[in-house]
């Protein structure tokens, strides 16, 4: 079979979907490529939407390839397409339209949905999640001085989203249901750290927080967050407390799932042909045992090499160490590993300055995590003590007088 | 309209892609427009990841400006690091960068 005549559909142009389809041209692939996208602009930088840096975002996101690449590339971008589902087993995909599409190969990449609340009064106009451009636009518009912005919900999103609106001049309460900033993500050193930040940028920040719904003003608007047993008053609520696979089309299709679509370290599903990538898979992460869900677009675009690697017999690409960052006010963080798995956490720097890492090791005092604050230095030294499994004792560590460069060497020798 | 100018990617088993742009953007963009491999720029250009790394031919790392303290520390613990090591994302295009030629590491990490 001439290999011209394949046909790849990627299902999701985020960033890892959007990587597929551009690797495999790269890599010399010249058969037939279909991305499809569910929503109507053209693929975008999602992280920018929670972050000040962008205030043109609203109207111009930053988009992840120009227009014209797609048909330089001769990638087939069909844009405000939904798939209504898959047969792995005619290798068949089945738009909303009626339309029927063959795949020799199948990526789905179609990342995760923001978990909404329950709540009295969720469903006002005036609360919503943030994940995709629309969600930013409407923010975007009335983040203005003297409104009163609630954040549902102490992650990332929570506080990207309040540096956003107080660098906007608006008033913001975030209200957390746990004692905590940053229970899924961060260790306890540098969350607390950030939350003290953020008070001091004039953020409201309550935690241990029982959220019980939002009250309606007479004309239909929101008035009030209800918290405690009592009423805030508020213009604006966005929910940041974490998203899910979006699973559905794997479900349907009989795909292994387990909190997300399990795949391998090629990104290969249960279902032959049929690969997943990014925020919507359970995956392997060696040298660590178990599979994640992890959400970031390294891991995604990391899946998409893996991906391409497999269907066009390459080489599998070596495996990468999990990193994410979050920019917050003038705040640069860079996470390297899972701080979750460490036994103990060591602090490097200078806290009061806003530029230190806290490192997070095992009880054999191997490198497993880094978190850096303005110190990119710091970042990239863990991500190659973590990779190297470097032992390192943690009061050397924590020494800032002593070079990373002097650690670094030290442990390899 | 400006008049193009040409930038040359090399990967490490020496082969050059040349490639034609506006002198404006940075030279990671000009990659990923081009789709020119060995670049991979997960942060999309806010000197967090250097996953854009290269090596700036010596004629002409000297003509580029001093990188700043974040892109300095971020190539300074890089691995494969060279003295003509610069993230691409960071190097604005300018018409006198008309010629260019990096060359790509053989891994971004």
């Amino acid at each position: 079979m001439s290999a011209e005549r394949r046909h790849v559909i990627v299902v999701g142009a985020g960033h890892g979907g959007t990587a597929v389809t551009a690797l495999l041209r790269q890599h010399g692939y010249a058969g037939r490529i279909t991305l499809l996208s569910a929503e109507s602009d053209q693929p975008y930088h999602r992280p920018p939407l929670s972050k000040p840096s962008t205030v043109a975002t609203a109207a111009t996101p930053e988009l992840l390839r120009e227009a014209e690449f797609y048909e330089i590339q001769n990638i087939d971008l069909r844009l405000g397409t939904t798939v209504q589902g898959f047969d792995a087993k005619t290798s068949s995909v089945t738009l909303d339209s009626g339309d029927v599409l063959a795949y020799d190969a199948l990526v789905l990449a179609t990342g995760a949905r923001a978990i909404t609340l329950p709540l009295p009064g969720a469903d006002s106009a005036q609360v919503r999640t943030l994940r995709n451009l629309g969600d930013a636009r409407w923010l975007n518009s009335r983040l203005c001085p003297g409104a009163h912005l609630v954040i549902v919900g102490a992650g990332y999103i929570g506080l990207e989203v309040a540096a956003l609106a107080r660098s906007r001049g608006a008033e913001v309460t975030i209200v957390e249901g746990s004692s905590r900033a940053l229970g899924r993500s961060a260790g306890s050193d540098m969350a607390q750290w950030l939350t003290e930040y953020h008070r001091s940028r004039g953020t409201t920040i309550i935690l241990d927080a029982v959220v019980e719904g939002f009250v309606e003003g007479q004309n239909g608007e929101l008035a009030a967050v209800r918290i405690n047993g009592e009423e805030l008053a508020c213009d604006l609520a966005v929910i940041g407390v974490g998203a899910r696979a979006r699973t559905e089309l794997a479900v349907e299709a009989g795909l292994l799932c387990e909190g997300g679509v399990v795949v391998d370290d090629h990104g290969r599903t249960s279902a032959r042909s049929v690969y997943a990538i990014g925020d919507m898979t359970m995956r392997p992460l060696a040298p660590f045992s178990g599979l994640f869900r992890l959400e970031s677009i390294p891991s995604a675009t990391e899946q998409a090499r893996q991906v391409v690697a497999d269907f066009l017999n390459l080489p599998a690409p070596a495996p990468e160490i999990p990193w994410f960052w979050s920019d917050q006010f003038d705040l640069k963080l860079q996470i390297a590993g899972l701080p979750a798995l460490g036994q103990k956490a060591v602090v490097r720097g200078d806290l009061g300055a806003a530029r230190f890492a806290v490192y997070h090791l095992d009880d054999a005092d191997h490198v497993v995590a880094v978190e850096a604050m303005n110190s990119p230095g710091d970042f990239i030294a863990g991500k190659r003590f973590i990779a190297d499994a470097t032992v390192v004792h943690p009061d050397l560590l924590g020494d800032a007088l002593i070079p990373l460069k002097t650690l670094m060497n030290r442990a390899i020798a | 309209m400006t008049d193009k100018i040409q930038i040359t990617f090399r990967d490490p088993a020496g082969q050059e892609n040349t490639v034609s742009v506006e002198p404006r953007g940075t030279v990671m963009e000009a990659a990923v427009m081009n789709n020119v491999g060995g670049i991979i720029a997960e942060c999309g250009g806010g000197c967090s990841c250097a996953t854009c790394h290269v090596y700036v031919d010596p004629e002409w790392f000297a003509a580029l400006p001093e990188p700043d303290p974040t892109e300095s520390e971020l190539v300074e613990f890089l691995e494969d690091a060279r003295p003509c090591s610069r993230l691409s994302c960071q190097i604005q295009l300018v018409p006198e960068l008309d010629g260019l030629t990096v060359q790509t590491p053989d891994q971004q990490n």
